[in-house]
């Protein structure tokens, strides 16, 4: 597994994603409320640019009519056909046993320990006061 | 270690298909209404400003169900210099087109001027959208033909606008909706069928419409899931009276296309149709043979929302009692629903039909060489 730095943490404020490929694998990094995501770009269904899809919750239901309404924020919703997956673990909820997209842990790591440790910051310039996004592929 | 930084996912679009495919379902939009303007007598224009357009049934400034997504569209398929999903040409040869190798698109506008009380109204708003489209779509890119819109309701000015195309090579079929005012196969279409017939293009039927009626045999749903399968139960009461009314039997060199819709229910209503057929055949002696025989001769299916059974024989099954050489591969670019080429069609299927499939069969049906 090698570690990437993607972004100085400001670049990258909650609400907001960033779109990137590492060796040809296309990837999205979410911040949502100052929690760092990391996910395959494309959909396990017909194969969308899913991490363009909107935000959601989870609505969830255990009779007609009680509807429970969950994890606000952070249902990921493909632009195609509208299936939902959990952003922190990838899993589908159409077909939870079939479908996931890949995950891919992403963290911030303070920039002295970027700079030191094994992790090249190759696109960005490296101001060691600052902290990075860092993503684990 | 390489990385790109992009800021949006476009470049990370699906994996391209190789070989070149028809794409029998595309929905092209206007802009802006004024876009249709320039072909609207200043009659219309004016009348359509002050009272706008009036149509069978209520809720006109949006559809009855509301949709899945932002005018029932990808998210992704907003052009980069804005508009709906659907109005740009640039945009759909990039997004569309070009990556899929798509050699042959077939057009087919909705919300165009079908289904509105005002029958002048209503072919004049066709006959613009007809201009429309060769002048915005099939004259700029030539892999694209358009649908001939008609005023569907008033059989005999759809006639004429018909024959005033024919032999046109910007179209390749007539287009109709499911949902009308009455079952399809009634007598108020027949000039319909009998002008395509003559001009020899195949009449589409694709799925929606605003005909007034429920949009379920059962009533009005509560849900837009009850509309989304809704469309197979009505394409099937269309077909049946297209069948049972004596269309094909009258026009037999009439070719119909049904266009999203489905296909897995092909079979079932054959049969059923087959087993009445034999038993109450006196009440309707026009029908001459077996309704099965009329549907596998004159109907062609195209394939978006392709069926999806969890066994793919299922699929194959159902297909190879249709035929492979009735299916036309469809998309639906930009609805939501939309078909990836590179993924639709399970594995196994031998080279020759899965080129019927992807391109031959609608190069034959549509006449492109
Ligand atoms: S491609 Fe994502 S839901 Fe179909």
């Amino acid at each position: 597994m090698a570690r990437h730095v993607i972004a100085a943490a400001d670049e990258l404020p909650p609400g907001t994603r960033k779109f990137l490929e590492i060796d040809g694998r296309p990837i999205a990094i979410f911040n949502i409320k100052g929690e760092y995501f990391g996910l395959m770009n494309r959909c396990p269904h017909q194969g969308a640019a899913l991490c363009e899809g909107p935000l959601i919750g989870l609505a969830q239901s255990t009779d007609p009519g009680e509807i429970e309404y969950t994890k606000l924020g952070e249902i990921l919703r493909c632009p195609w056909h509208g299936w939902e997956f959990d952003i922190r673990t990838g899993q589908s909820y159409c077909d939870p046993r079939r479908f996931r997209v890949k995950a891919y842990p992403a963290h911030v790591e303070p920039g002295a320990s970027v700079v030191k440790g094994p992790y090249v910051a190759e696109t960005i310039p490296v101001k060691v006061e600052s902290d990075y996004v860092v993503v684990d592929l | 270690m390489n990385i790109q930084f992009r800021e949006s996912s476009e470049a990370a679009s699906p994996l391209a298909v190789k070989t070149a495919i028809a794409d029998c379902d595309i929905h092209p939009a206007r802009a802006t209404r004024a876009e249709l303007y320039p072909y609207l007598a200043k009659r219309w224009q004016h009348h359509l400003e002050v009272y706008g357009v009036h149509a069978y049934q209520g809720m006109m400034e949006g559809p009855p169900y509301p949709k899945a997504q932002p005018n029932a569209s990808r998210r992704d398929a907003y052009p980069p210099e804005g508009g709906p999903q659907g109005s740009s040409l640039s945009f759909m040869q990039k997004q569309l087109l070009d990556p899929n190798n798509v050699q042959l698109g077939v057009l087919n506008p909705l919300n165009t001027g079908q289904g509105i009380r005002n029958h002048e109204l209503s072919a004049a708003l066709c006959s613009a959208i007809n201009d429309w489209q060769i002048d915005k779509w099939t004259s700029k890119d030539k892999r694209l033909k358009a649908s001939i819109v008609v005023g569907n309701e008033d059989g005999l000015s759809a006639a004429a606008e018909i024959r005033e195309r024919a032999g046109d090579k910007n179209f390749v079929q007539v287009l109709l909706l499911s949902r009308n005012v009455e079952p399809l196969g009634q007598r108020r279409y027949w000039p319909i069928y009998q002008a395509a017939e003559e001009a020899g293009l195949p009449v589409g039927v694709h799925a929606f419409g605003f005909g007034g009626n429920p949009i379920t045999p059962s009533g009005w749903p509560s849900y837009y899931i009850e509309e989304m399968v809704g469309h197979s139960q009505c394409q099937q009461s269309a077909l049946a009276s297209l069948v049972l009314e004596g269309v094909f039997e009258r026009f037999p060199k009439l070719k119909m296309v049904m266009i999203e819709a489905g296909f897995g229910w092909a079979p079932s209503l054959a049969w059923r149709l087959d087993k009445v057929w034999q038993r109450l055949r006196s009440e309707v002696p026009h029908v001459k043979r077996p309704p099965s025989e009329y549907i596998r001769e004159q109907v062609w299916w195209t394939t978006q929302p392709m069926e999806d059974p969890e066994r793919r024989e299922d699929l194959f099954d159902v297909i190879k009692w249709i035929g492979w050489d009735r299916l036309l591969f469809a998309t639906d670019y930009p609805h939501w629903d939309y078909d990836e080429p590179s993924r639709v069609l399970p594995a196994g299927v031998n080279d020759d039909d899965r080129e019927a499939f992807y391109l031959g069969n609608a190069k034959k049906l549509y006449g492109i060489a």
